[in-house]
Parts: structure tokens; sequence; C-alpha cells
């Protein structure tokens, strides 16, 4: 049997994690500066969001990743359709394009610090970046496995450019795309948390870090992970049902 | 121009082509020296083996690839590439699975700078002609392939293009459907004064459709001849003009007609069985054990016999 019938077992792994940390802390001796018990990050949590103004600092991450997504997005999409349906822009661009990817995501921290500065612009500007290679390798990807018959059938009907993306590209690497998607969302949380922890100072989740780490208070440090882990978790669900209602009449 | 007025330029014109793909490295030729004409409001069928260039043929005309030698003209003009037309009906019928039935015809007129209220009509229009306006609103996914070739069919006229043409589009289909399929294809071709150009394996269908059959032959394609079929013979596939244009057909195709009495008695005993066999309370068993009989005797000309008769022998009875 699947968890269909057993809606709590995905829990169980993590129910049992909860126990060995309440363990450890309370009788396993760890002291409470290196690992604060599950019911003190928890306290610490509802406090951040009743008096502490966490609230404000999620918000801010997820408005700044809400924007890089978005232009991150928005541009692979359309680096992808280029580089899948021109035949010129995939040999010329296509290979630059891979050798981007094996250079390491934070590696560009510095360069673009200097370009757009350490505040919003540099922010918004790295969860772009990070955004934007997953939605532009899968667009490509999906965009070059068309078929032929279609793109012939494009020149048929005498399709222009634009034709061909609305009616046969976007539509065609239509799943490809939410994958890119998915992934670029993905991307764009990991890539806010970055942001936040190595550059400006700015009301955010990873600044929370920054400063639960300064003053040493590890339940504000071990809260913010937990919290970055759920809205991550969050935004893998939401993008997987925006695909189920986009995908559902498709049948061929 | 001098050439449009011109009453002896056809209205298209094959002239001189030759093409020859690189498979591997290795230079098949595809065509060679293909020349032909057609004058406006014909039905020409092109009938052949596969492999004897007829979809080569046909994409050259489509504008979708050049000849190595020789070119197309219309109105005695060199053509530069696809246009509307043209209209082209493929094999399969290559319907864009995420639209729906009427989307798909009106995708065809994207192109076509006509106002979005005489681009619906035209759309229902043809919808209706293809006899399916309750399916404007299926995707292709909910349609059987012989209500989806009709959708293409109705896409490829939609623009009403002066040639229509088709490549085996009937090919796919199961035997009942295309027969029906001739009949309207026939009628709707009819009903446009469309200029049409049919490639085929299936020489009955080209007899049946078409006022002239280019038979072609394979390695490299070439023209072997070009029948007139009779108005008689036409649309009346049990006349006996048609029994002999097509029996001429095959024998050029190296297949060779139904000639000894023995196979002839056979058949006329299929067609008498077949009418016994309505009264009986299982004809439909009946029926098909009856059809796998007259295939024997009857339909030795399809797929099956073509690679036998490569050495030029007959395939005697």
């Amino acid at each position: 049997m699947t968890g269909g019938a057993l809606p709590w077992r995905p829990l169980l792994v993590p129910l049992a994690g909860l126990a060995v940390w309440e363990a450890m802390s309370h009788i396993g001796g760890v002291s409470n500066q290196i690992l604060p018990p599950p019911e003190a990050v928890a306290h610490r949590l509802w406090d951040g969001f009743t008096t502490g103004g966490l609230s404000v600092d999620l918000a801010a991450s997820l408005m700044r990743a809400g924007f890089g997504f978005a232009l991150g997005a928005t541009s692979g999409v359309a680096f992808g359709l280029m580089l899948g349906l021109s035949r010129w822009a995939g040999r010329l661009l296509g290979p630059l394009f891979l050798g981007y990817r094996q250079v390491a995501l934070f590696a560009w921290v510095p360069l673009l610090s200097m370009w757009f500065g350490g505040g919003e612009t540099g922010k918004i500007a790295f969860i772009a970046l990070a955004a934007m290679a997953p939605a532009a390798v899968n667009t490509w990807r999906g965009t070059r496995a068309l078929s032929r018959d279609y793109v012939e059938l494009g020149a048929v009907l005498m399709f222009q450019p634009l034709d061909t993306i609305r009616l046969i590209a976007l539509p065609g690497a239509l799943p490809a795309i939410l994958t890119g998607l998915r992934g670029a969302l993905i991307a764009a949380w990991l890539a806010t948390v970055g942001a936040e922890l190595f550059l400006d100072v700015a009301p955010g989740l990873g600044g929370r870090m920054n400063e639960g780490r300064e003053t040493f208070q590890l339940d504000l440090v071990l809260g913010s992970i937990l919290l970055l882990g759920v809205v991550g978790l969050a935004f893998g669900r939401l993008a997987v049902f925006a695909e189920t209602l986009l995908l559902r009449k498709r049948t061929a | 121009m001098l050439m449009k007025t011109d009453l002896t330029v056809p209205a298209l014109e094959v002239v001189g082509i030759s093409k020859t793909f690189h498979v591997a490295g290795k230079p098949v030729p595809a065509l060679r020296d293909v020349s032909l004409s057609v004058q406006n409001g014909d039905f020409v069928a092109i009938a052949g083996a596969s492999g004897c260039g007829k979809s080569t043929l046909l994409r050259l005309i489509l504008g979708l690839d050049r000849g190595d030698l020789g070119h197309v003209r219309i109105d005695g003009m060199p053509i530069g590439g696809p246009g509307l037309d043209r209209g082209m009906v493929f094999q399969e019928h290559r319907l864009l699975p995420w639209l729906t039935a009427e989307q798909n015809v009106a995708a065809a007129l994207r192109r076509s700078g006509l106002p979005a209220a005489e681009r619906r009509r035209r759309v229902a229009e043809q919808l209706e002609l293809v006899g399916l306006t309750e399916f404007a609103r299926a995707f292709p996914a909910q349609l059987s392939g012989g209500m989806a070739q009709r959708v293409a069919i109705a896409r490829a006229l939609v623009n009403r293009p002066r040639f229509l043409l088709l490549d085996e589009p009937l090919g796919a289909l199961d035997a009942l459907t295309r027969l029906r399929l001739q009949g309207e294809l026939a009628r709707i071709v009819r009903h446009g004064g469309t200029t049409a150009l049919l490639v085929t394996h299936d020489v009955d269908e080209a007899v049946f459709l078409a006022d002239r059959v280019v038979v072609m032959r394979p390695h490299p394609g070439r023209i072997a001849d070009v029948l007139t079929v009779e108005l008689g013979a036409r649309r009346d596939r049990s006349s006996p003009s048609f029994l002999r244009i097509r029996d001429r057909v095959l024998a050029m195709l190296g297949v060779s007609p139904i000639d000894d009495d023995e196979e002839r008695e056979a058949v006329a005993a299929c067609s008498f069985t077949i009418a016994a066999s309505t009264n009986g309370a299982r004809s439909d068993r009946i029926g098909q054990n009856i059809g796998a009989w007259c295939g024997r005797g009857g339909a030795r000309t399809e797929q099956d016999a073509y690679p036998r008769t490569e050495g030029g022998e007959m395939v005697g009875g």
C-alpha cells in the first residue's frame, strides 16, 4: 500500500527525529548552548511571530524570492525558447550556457555585489540568476524535443515566430517548462537565504539567522532553518498543484 | 504579366525536377527528371510503391524542400516556399493536441489577414462541411482517427486554397472508414472546386477519386505513365471501365491483375456469399471470414505483393 491510506506516514521520520532531539537535549546531556530543546525553538518562533517581528522578516524574504523568481523565470523561459527554436542561438549560446551551469552559484556573489551592490538590487539579481538556470534548461530541452512534424506544420501554415511560440512551442513544451519553473522556484528560495546571508544585512530570514549566530541564540538559528524548510516545502507543493491543474486537460 | 493571361500556362507545373538525398554519406536518388502539369480543377492522383518519391514530390510542390534540379511553377512563376494557396493534409492528422478541433482549424487562418468574425464563420463552415460541427470543442485525443483526419481536411481547406495536397491522407485509417472518407473527399473537393493532388499507394483510391493517375516507379522515383480516368470509370468501383483502368495501373506497378477465370469466379462467389450472409444471425463473424477469404483472391494488390515483384516477375494465380 502507498501513502494514500496512511497520510501520517511521511511524518514518521520527522517525529522520530524530534523525539531523538528531545531526548538528546534533556537526558543526553547536550548543552542547551549547543542544541536548545525543541520546545525552546518553538517558543522562540511563537514569540518571534507574536511580538518579535518575525512575520516582517518572513514577508521580506518571500517578497525578495518572488521578485527574483518572476524576473529569473521569465528571462529563463525566454532564453530557453530562443535556444530551442533558433538553430543559431542553440549553436552559439548553448555551449556557453552549459559552461555557465558549471560555475557554482555562489561564485557569482562577489561579481554581482560589485555590479549591483549588496542592497536589494544585488540580492534580487542573485536570486533571478539562480532561478533563471533551471527555467532555461528545461524550456530548452522541452522545445528541442518538440516533434519536427509540428514545426513543419507551422511552415505549411505560414506561421511567424510568434505564432510558433504561442501555438506550438509553449503548449508543446509546457510539461518541461513547468518542471523548470518548479526548479526555479526552489532555486529562488535557496538563493534568497544565500543573498541574505552573504550580502548586506536587511530584514529577512537570513538576516535573522545572522543575528542569531552573532548573539549566540541557537534557538533563533534553528527556528529560522525550520521556517525555511517549511516554506520550501510549501513552494514545492504549490508548484506540483499548479502543474496538475494546468496539465489536467492533456490526454495526448 | 504575359504569363498569367496565357491560357496554355498550366496552373501548377513541375519541370524536370531531380532530387537526391544523402543517407549516411551515400547519395540516394529520390526523384529523377520528373515533370508534371496540372490544370485548374484537376484531381490528380500520384500512385506508386513506397520509395518511389511520391511524398518527396509533394513536399517540393508544397515548398518545404527544393529540388537539386528543376523547379515548381504556379501560373508560370517559380514558387519560393510554402504558401496559403496550397493546403496540405498529412498521412497522420497532425492536429495540435492542446487545441480543440475548431482551434486547430482556426490556426490555419492566423496569417490569412481575415477579420475575427470572418474567421469564425469560415471555421464553422468548414467543420460543417466535414460533418463535425458537434465536435468543434473536442480535443484531438477525444476524436476517432477518421474524425481527426476530417478536422485535418477542414484545416487544409479553411484558407480556400487553390491546391489541395494530400499525402496518403487515408492510409492510416481502417478499411471501412477509408472507403467512407474517399466518398466524402470526392464531395468536399468538388464542393470547393479545388485542384487536388493526391499521393496514395492505394490504386483503387487513385482511380476512384482522380481524373488522372500518375504512375510512379521507384529507385529513382520517376513517372512511368499518366492515365486518364474516363468519366464512366470514376466513382463507380464496380464499373468495367473502373476495373480495366485499375488493372492497367496495377500491371504497371508490377502486380498482375486478376485475369484467369478461376479467380474471377472466386471473387464472384465472395460477393454472392456476402449478399446471402446479411440474412444470417452471425453475419458480422461470417463477414469477417469472407473478408479474409476475398482478401486472398481479390486484394493481392497491396503492400504484401510489392516486395515479391521487385524483379519484375508477375505474381501469378
